[in-house]
């Protein structure tokens, strides 16, 4: 620390030894922290069953070396030693900037979206990612009411999303209804459930509520796995229906969609309705969310918030509040899963992990939390940006967790910062994210 | 269904329990421990367990590759090599994702938190491949208790290993606690933070050790695991993580004996609970005890009620 005061009072000067001293206990650090996981790999042999060891000195050194010359440069860089300013990262400039690009960025990325399966219309794989990437974005506005607006930290987001799914599957195989009737009924299950279980729990502060949650997801996740007779186990549901274009199935005969609007029968057709559906749903959400923002309970929402007890002595319901939440949040969950289930056509336990809550949590995180366009965004650069870098696969939730800790570090307030008010008079003011950032110590 | 009925099943599921329950309650101690002075779960903790189990893995296989074979010893230098390093990683999360953190909102250490679990679980998975890792067993033997009509109450040496260890970290747990200077500082720190660094406390150290000294048990508990189950996977942080922090939260979290009884409880519940129910629900009945007790029983069995001040 005594280097970084020195340096800092020097000025300009740099202060070398001072940092090749930072980057070296950064390296023995490393060097410790790396040495068995990164420096040995245990590998099974064919054989005998046992594990052997294989060495890496050049991964190791190299990772090494690596954190070295980062640390080195940035003590360099920043000359006061051991702390690292978050403001100086991203200039006020820039930000600004941003914020004036976001006017813009809504009505482009709506546009993009809304041609997109005309742009692409030969391209299946990208069809599938932009249906992919919409089903995120609408998983993350569904999120965004929960943890964005109403502040409260829900780990077990795809519990619900699993509700939808499985709701949608098991009604639509066993009553035989159509798709357009089942999507709500399913969101409504989930939105049922969310109130079940938000009913006890609500009472709980934040980070209990976030644990408790997490143990409901696991529960429910557990439960369709073990439940067998209902749920297929481990081994999931198939056959799921298939919507149709409000009645006309998307089938190559001459009661399918292609017969009736006289077209050449191609599988893109539905490919192409699936992605105008999640669109449709994902603007619903998104419509839904900011006029809810005005009704009181969203104010409601935003207050609690920024101050629980503020809110309680101000004579608003808390528990009623989380609960509407909840089940909004849980609600547009379940219409989402459903929409996966059907897009599919099969669903197992496996894709209702934590992994999955954890994804839609980076991606709210990410986005900012309770800005609409910020987790559009975020699902975006995620879900596919990550696309761009195939063969990476492996690293990609490694990397989302280093963005989630970096983001809470850097800009706790997410990439899209500032907040601008639900409610004004006479103008609009772009509140920026320092003020919001200071109304939150 | 006739052998469950009898008292020597019971007896040997009690057992088995206590063990178990041994490893919850060692990381159970760095939930409560963190959560008591800073007031965040440290969600990365059952992972942090997790990386000590690998690192105990690899130590030992580094150990007998480079001639050592003698058990007792292997594992003793095992045990030092394991506490040490999986201290410096809970140095490093708590330095990277926790401390920048100190004065943001009250949900940005958690969610910093689950991103460093994210990052340890996946870091991992890409070191050392997602496949189970077994180790041959190297505690062997045991004592039969009592046998009668056939059935044999055991009670093996990795036990008694397990039980004993826990019980003298512990014992010089609570030493550290009650009786040096830290303990002293970590006791005030928990008690008021800021009125702690105003008198002199450096509460960045203390916190900081805090984190290390719960790295080095969940280490120690991470060697049990590996001996007590003989695998390990990339992923056994997150069940165990959960469970330790119900054990932390059932006992009372903030109180060192309430991590260590809750962690028997959840061990026992656990054991008796597959023994005499369902073992594909033994995890749903863990989570559901968490429920449970977070509703009904915030403060836990040994714990302060905590008011909110404005």
């Amino acid at each position: 620390m005594t280097n970084g005061a020195e340096s800092a009072r020097a000025g300009t000067k740099l202060d070398v030894a001072g940092a090749l001293k930072d980057a070296g206990l950064a390296a023995l650090v490393a060097f410790g922290l790396f040495s068995l996981i990164l420096g040995l790999r245990t590998e099974q042999s064919q054989i005998s069953q046992q594990l052997a060891l294989i060495p890496r000195p050049f991964l190791l050194a190299a990772a090494v070396a690596i954190v070295f010359a980062g640390r080195f440069a940035v003590a360099l860089w920043f000359r006061r030693g051991v702390d690292i300013d978050p403001g100086a990262l991203v200039p006020a400039g820039l930000a600004a900037k941003l914020d004036r690009l976001g006017h813009y960025a809504a009505p482009a990325l709506l546009a993009f979206a809304l041609a997109t399966p005309f742009l692409f219309y030969s391209n299946r794989y990208i069809l599938d990612l932009g249906i992919l990437v919409l089903t995120y974005v609408m998983l993350g506005w569904g999120l965004n009411v929960v943890v964005g607006l109403a502040g409260l930290l829900d780990l077990g987001y795809v519990a619900f999303y699993a509700v939808g799914a499985y709701s949608y599957a098991l009604i639509a195989q066993h009553f035989g209804l159509s798709f357009w009737i089942c999507l709500p009924l399913a969101g409504i299950f989930a939105a049922f459930w969310g109130v079940l279980l938000g009913f006890p729990v609500l009472r709980l502060r934040g980070d209990y509520l976030a644990i408790v949650t997490l143990a409901f997801g696991e529960i429910i996740r557990l439960v369709i796995i073990n439940w067998q007779s209902l749920t297929g186990g481990p081994n999931g549901i198939s056959g799921i229906p298939r919507p149709s274009f409000f009645g006309i199935p998307f089938s190559d005969d001459e009661h399918g969609f292609a017969a009736a609007f006289g077209l050449e029968f191609t599988p893109t057709h539905r490919v192409v309705f699936l992605f105008y559906v999640i669109l449709a749903l994902a603007l619903l959400t998104n419509f839904v969310t900011l006029r809810l923002r005005r009704l009181p309970i969203g104010r409601a929402w935003e207050a609690l918030r920024e101050d629980e007890i503020a809110c309680r002595s101000l004579g608003i319901n808390t528990t009623h509040t989380k609960l509407t939440a909840f089940a909004i949040g849980a609600l547009i969950g379940g219409i989402a899963g459903s929409f996966f289930a059907t897009r599919q056509g099969f669903i197992s336990p496996e894709s209702f992990v934590f992994m999955e809550s954890a994804l839609v949590l980076a991606i709210v995180v990410l986005g900012g939390m309770g800005s609409q366009l910020g987790v559009a965004i975020a699902a975006l650069v995620m879900i596919g940006g990550f696309e761009l870098f195939r063969g990476f696969e492996q690293f990609r939730m490694l990397v989302f967790g280093l963005v989630m800790v970096a983001i809470m570090v850097w800009r706790p307030r997410g990439l899209v910062a500032h907040r601008s008010p639900s409610v004004h008079l006479v103008e609009r003011k772009i509140i920026p994210a320092a003020i919001v950032e200071e109304a939150r110590r | 269904m006739g052998e469950r009925g009898r008292v020597e099943y019971f007896l040997q599921q009690f057992i088995n329990g206590i063990a178990l329950g041994s490893i919850y309650g060692l990381v159970a101690i760095g939930y409560t421990m963190v959560y008591g002075i800073i007031g965040m779960i440290n969600f990365a903790h059952g992972d942090v367990f997790m990386v000590g189990a690998f690192l105990a893995l690899i130590a030992f296989l580094a150990l007998v590759a480079i001639g050592l074979t003698a058990i007792p010893l292997a594992l003793f230098l095992v045990l030092l090599i394991a506490m040490a390093l999986t201290a410096l990683y809970g140095w490093a999360v708590e330095r990277i994702a926790y401390r920048p953190l100190r004065g943001s909102f009250r949900l940005a250490p958690l969610i910093s938190a689950i991103g460093m679990s994210i990052v340890l679980q996946n870091y991992i998975q890409i070191t050392q491949g997602a496949r189970v890792k077994p180790l041959p067993p190297l505690v062997t033997g045991g004592y039969t208790l009592l046998e009668h009509d056939g059935f044999a109450v055991q009670l093996s040496n990795i036990q008694i290993l397990i039980v004993l260890t826990t019980f003298v970290l512990m014992l010089a747990f609570s030493w550290l606690v009650a009786a040096t200077r830290l303990g002293r500082d970590m006791r005030a720190c928990e008690q008021d933070l800021k009125m702690a660094s105003l008198l002199g406390v450096d509460t960045d150290r203390t916190i900081s050790l805090t984190f290390v000294i719960g790295a080095a048990l969940a280490a120690v508990a991470g060697i049990m695991y590996l001996l007590y189950y003989g695998v390990i996977d990339f992923f056994i942080g997150f069940v165990a993580g959960v469970k330790a922090f119900t054990a932390a939260v059932l006992g009372g979290i903030g109180s060192l004996p309430g991590a260590m009884l809750g962690g028997l409880l959840i061990g026992m519940i656990e054991t008796l609970w597959s023994a005499y129910f369902s073992i594909e629900y033994k995890d749903v009945a863990a989570f559901s005890i968490l429920v449970l007790v977070l509703i009904f029983l915030p403060t836990g069995i040994l714990g302060r009620p905590d008011v909110e001040k404005v």
